[in-house]
């Protein structure tokens, strides 16, 4: 079993969301790097526990950045990655990253590939897609369970107002989410190992990119909270059914 | 030339999101001189033509039975063939599971950009720009689309729906379907509850509930004012709720018009899957509560006296209307 796993990289979630050099710019003062918690929590973990169950399966990981993004993929190795690839571009667009991985992946012949369900900071949700697409490859989205059979899998997938069971058999592109499996920490063995195992840094192929950011943009702050006494419940029936019209 | 809206339905009924995605794509093709077609893979018990009244000028049926299933790999196939038929430049998706599952998907298969999460139409007087939700909805961005041809997923409850007049034509549409290489082993869908991607009103608990013996109070404020449910991480985690209902940066992510948090600290994780609600009203019995600050009405004081009140004023408040 050889398992590929999309690694990003994401400001932690109590970041200070500002923008400078004119709202073009994500302010990364004092904003401290995480790996992407799906990436992280769901989509490796799952992969380090089929390699728990069984050992001879490889996993490798692949994020598409600069060498800023080294630390979060030596804490994956350090998880439980065995090698990792790092295509050095600095990309936003969806299509030029998922082209990156999808190259990696043609030449790995890998029979997984996970991705997070979506970065916390772009929310794309598209990354696991297009790799299926160019890889041409079924792809089950928003996986909460995964479970393996030899080559068939079995995966539970959010579906609106529900859930539902697939099965196929692999290879397959699984983006996956809360359920998958738990959180974990590295240990110091981990730690250590992480340091020797292969780094690779790969050039980007030439692919262009379909979108670009122009601009951020900051929600208008809230007017402030309208507070009414724990005694007089029926005033906030009032106003919401009055000012807001909510109710 | 047209803008083309993929609708989306389950068990026989098209969904509500699919309403908001056509009255945008409508709207959208108005703006650009063009016409709005709409695309439905499989069969449904509605009214087709009836979908006109949202603006669309023809619904592209391709109605076999086999696409009731959605596969992500099979549906992209036939979008991409139904786009180059159309000849549409422009293809809406609903960003709800579904769109997640395949809008990405047939972009790449069109070599087309894609925005996902959009929540607003897109600024076409120069270029193609289209506004989304960024940081889990902490932030917005303006994206540029440079491809020839646009895919854009709409965020839920971010556009209001509206009906006029019209009717659509049907037609049908005659694409090979290739067979699908995934089985669905089971489906579970959640009965007698209202979906919380799509639900007008949530009502909402955390940890200041105790336990899940207490939800009582909570689910009758909520069958009051047919609300879906959602609850904190950690009582997903604790096990107190189902994990589908966990709301949040790592949980759903959700905009009603009205959200109910009833003793929920709002810490940013959970802020940022739920900030983009149109109202907001916090229960709190701790004046310090962060969630405050994200609030629009507020009660400081015990949600186990409060809630139960509410629930019977909202009860007399309908009597009385
Ligand atoms: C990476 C990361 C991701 C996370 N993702 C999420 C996420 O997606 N969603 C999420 O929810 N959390 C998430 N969290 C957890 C988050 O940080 C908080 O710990 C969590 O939201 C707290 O849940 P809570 O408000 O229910 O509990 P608490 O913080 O314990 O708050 C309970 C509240 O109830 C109030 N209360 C107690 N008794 C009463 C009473 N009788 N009447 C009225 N009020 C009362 C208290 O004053 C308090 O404010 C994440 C954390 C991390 C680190
Ligand atoms: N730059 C990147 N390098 C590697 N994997 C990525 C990158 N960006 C996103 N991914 C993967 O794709 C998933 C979805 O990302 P997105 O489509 O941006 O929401 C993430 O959870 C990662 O697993």
């Amino acid at each position: 079993m050889k398992i590929l796993v999309c690694i990003s990289k994401t400001p932690d979630t109590t970041s200070k969301i500002a923008f400078t050099e004119g709202n073009t710019k994500f302010d990364e003062a004092g904003v401290q790097w995480i790996l992407n918690p799906y990436d992280e929590w769901y989509a490796l973990v799952r992969a380090i526990e089929l390699k728990e169950k069984d050992p001879s399966t490889i996993i490798h990981l692949v994020s598409v950045g600069l060498a800023d993004y080294d630390p979060i993929i030596r804490k994956a190795l350090a998880l439980g990655g065995d090698e990792a690839f790092r295509v050095n571009a600095a990309s936003g667009d969806s299509y030029y990253i998922a082209a990156q991985i999808a190259d990696i992946a043609k030449k790995g012949a890998y029979d997984l590939i996970f991705t997070g369900k979506e970065t916390i900071d772009y929310n794309g949700s598209s990354i696991a897609g297009m790799v299926a697409e160019m890889l041409d490859l079924p792809y089950i989205s928003l996986a909460t369970l995964f479970e393996l059979n030899g080559t068939t899998a079995q995966i539970t997938r959010e579906i609106e107002g529900g859930e539902e069971v697939a099965e196929l058999t692999l290879p397959a592109v699984v983006s996956c989410q809360k359920g998958m499996a738990e959180q974990r920490i590295p240990n110091m063995r981990g730690i250590m190992a992480a340091r020797t195992k292969p780094l690779q840094v790969i050039e980007p192929m030439a692919v262009d990119a379909l979108t670009s950011v122009l601009s951020y943009e900051l929600p208008p702050a809230k007017a402030g909270v309208k507070l009414v006494n724990p005694d007089n419940v029926a005033e906030l029936v009032r106003l919401l059914h009055e000012e807001a019209k909510a109710i | 030339m047209s803008v083309l809206i993929f609708i989306d339905h389950t068990e026989g009924h098209v969904k509500k999101a699919s309403f908001e995605v056509l009255t945008y794509g409508a709207k959208l093709a108005e703006q650009m001189g063009t016409s709005a077609e709409a695309l439905l893979l499989g069969t449904v018990n509605d009214d087709l033509p009836a979908l006109g009244k949202y603006g669309i000028k023809k619904v592209h049926q391709l109605a076999a039975e086999s696409l009731n299933q959605m596969d992500a790999q099979v549906y992209a196939s036939v979008i991409a063939e139904a786009v180059k038929l159309v000849g549409a430049n422009v293809l809406v998706f609903s960003h709800n599971q579904t769109g997640k599952a395949i809008s990405a998907r047939v972009a790449a298969r069109l070599h087309a950009g894609i925005v996902s999460g959009a929540c607003a139409l897109p600024d076409t007087s120069n270029g193609f720009t289209v506004k989304k939700t960024v940081f889990s909805g902490k932030a917005f961005a303006h994206i540029s689309i440079s491809s020839p041809i646009k895919v854009i997923s709409l965020n839920p409850n971010s556009f209001k729906t509206i009906a006029g007049e019209g009717l659509a034509e049907i037609n049908a549409l005659n694409i090979p379907v290739p067979a699908s290489s995934v089985k669905i082993t089971a489906v579970n869908k959640i009965v007698g509850e209202v979906p919380l991607t799509e639900a007008d009103i949530v009502v909402s608990g955390g940890r200041g509930l105790k336990g899940p013996e207490n939800w009582g109070i909570l689910l009758d404020l909520a069958k009051e004012l047919q609300a879906g449910t959602a609850c904190s991480r950690p009582v997903g985690d604790a096990h107190w709720r189902p994990h589908h209902e966990h709301v949040g940066q790592t949980g759903v992510q959700i905009a009603p018009n009205l959200y109910f948090a009833l003793g929920i600290s709002g810490a940013i994780q959970h802020l940022a899957g739920v900030n983009r609600s149109k109202v907001i009203v916090v229960i709190n019995k701790d004046p310090e509560a962060p969630f405050f600050k994200a609030a629009d009405y507020g009660i400081v004081g015990d949600l186990f006296e409060v809630v139960p009140k509410l629930t019977e004023e909202i009860k007399k408040m309908k009597a009385s209307a």
